[in-house]
C-alpha cells in the first residue's frame, strides 16, 4: 500500500462508529468500549500519517503513549463502574439519577 | 486470474481483508444484544488495527496494541462485564439496551460520509516522501528526546493502578 487513503478511510468510518456505540448504547462498559474504538481510529491515523513523516518516530510514539493513557483510563473507570454498580445496582447510565443526600 | 495474484502479492487484497475485519468487529459491537459477545468483536476489530499498523509501518507499535489492547484492556474489560452483570435479571443478565437505534444509524452513516467527503476533497502530498522504518530509531527517540514524556506516562499508570485499586476497595 503506498497510498495514505484506506488508512483514513478505515480510521474515518472506525471513529463513527465508536461514537454512534458511545451514544447509543445504555451500558457504561459498552460505552467504555466506544471510546477505545475511537482512540484506535486515531491511532490509526498518526501511524498511517507518521509512514510518510520526515521523522518516522514521532507519530509512532504518540500512537504508543496514546495506549498508555487509555490503559490507565480504563483501569479507574473500571473501578469507578464497579463502586457504581455496587451502590445503584445497575449501570445503566439513565438509571444513575440520585445525588448524594 | 494475473492480475488477482499480482494484488494478493502486492498485499493490497490482505490490507483490505483486514479493513473488513476491522470495521466488522466493531459493527457487531454496535449491534450486539449481549455484553459478553461485544467483546468478542471488540478483540476481532483490536486485532484487525495491530495488522493495520504493520501495513503502515508501525510494527512495533502493532505488537504494542496486541498487548496493550488485547493483553490488558479487552481482559479488564471482561473481567468489568464479569463482575457487574446484573444477576437479579435472571436468563438474559448480559443483556444490553440500545436507544435510538435508526437515529444513531443516521448519525454514523452521516458522520462517516463526512469524514470520507473531507479525506477525499484533501490533497496529501506523499509522493516524494519515501518511507524510512527503524525500530531502533524509535527507541533511540523513545530514550533521547521523548524520555520526559516517558516517565511522566510512567508515573500517570503507577497513580492510575494505585487510584483504581483506592477506588474499588471493599470498604464496609
Amino acid at each position: 500500500m503506498n497510498d495514505i487513503f484506506p488508512y483514513l478511510l478505515v480510521s474515518g468510518i472506525l471513529f463513527a462508529l465508536g461514537l454512534t456505540i458511545l451514544v447509543t448504547k445504555k451500558n457504561l462498559i459498552l460505552m467504555l468500549m466506544g471510546i477505545e474504538l475511537m482512540l484506535n481510529a486515531v491511532n490509526i491515523n498518526f501511524v498511517a500519517f507518521s509512514k510518510y513523516d520526515k521523522i518516522p518516530e514521532k507519530g509512532q510514539i504518540f500512537a504508543l503513549f496514546v495506549m498508555m493513557v487509555a490503559a490507565s483510563e480504563v483501569a479507574v473507570g473500571l473501578a469507578i463502574i464497579l463502586k457504581i454498580k455496587k451502590y445503584y445496582e445497575n449501570i445503566n447510565p439513565e438509571k444513575l439519577n440520585e445525588l448524594k443526600n | 486470474m494475473e492480475t488477482v495474484l499480482r494484488e494478493i502479492l502486492n498485499g493490497n487484497v490482505i490490507f483490505w481483508i483486514f479493513c473488513i475485519t476491522t470495521i466488522g468487529g466493531a459493527t457487531y459491537v454496535l449491534f450486539s444484544k449481549n455484553v459478553l459477545y461485544a467483546s468478542y468483536g471488540l478483540l476481532v476489530s483490536f486485532l484487525g488495527v495491530a495488522c493495520i499498523f504493520v501495513f503502515a509501518g508501525g510494527e512495533f507499535i502493532a505488537a504494542a496494541q496486541i498487548m496493550i489492547y488485547i493483553g490488558g484492556i479487552l481482559v479488564l474489560l471482561i473481567f468489568g462485564i464479569m463482575l457487574s452483570s446484573n444477576k437479579k435479571a435472571g436468563k438474559n443478565y448480559l443483556k444490553i439496551e440500545n436507544v435510538n437505534m435508526p437515529l444513531s444509524m443516521v448519525y454514523a452513516v452521516g458522520l462517516s460520509l463526512i469524514l470520507i467527503l473531507l479525506i477525499f476533497k484533501t490533497k496529501f502530498d506523499t509522493a516524494n516522501l519515501k518511507p524510512i522504518q527503524h525500530i531502533k530509531n524509535l527507541g533511540y527517540n523513545l530514550m533521547t528526546d521523548s524520555v520526559l514524556v516517558l516517565e511522566i506516562v510512567g508515573v500517570l499508570l503507577l497513580m492510575a493502578l494505585i487510584a483504581a485499586t483506592y477506588i474499588a476497595k471493599n470498604d464496609e
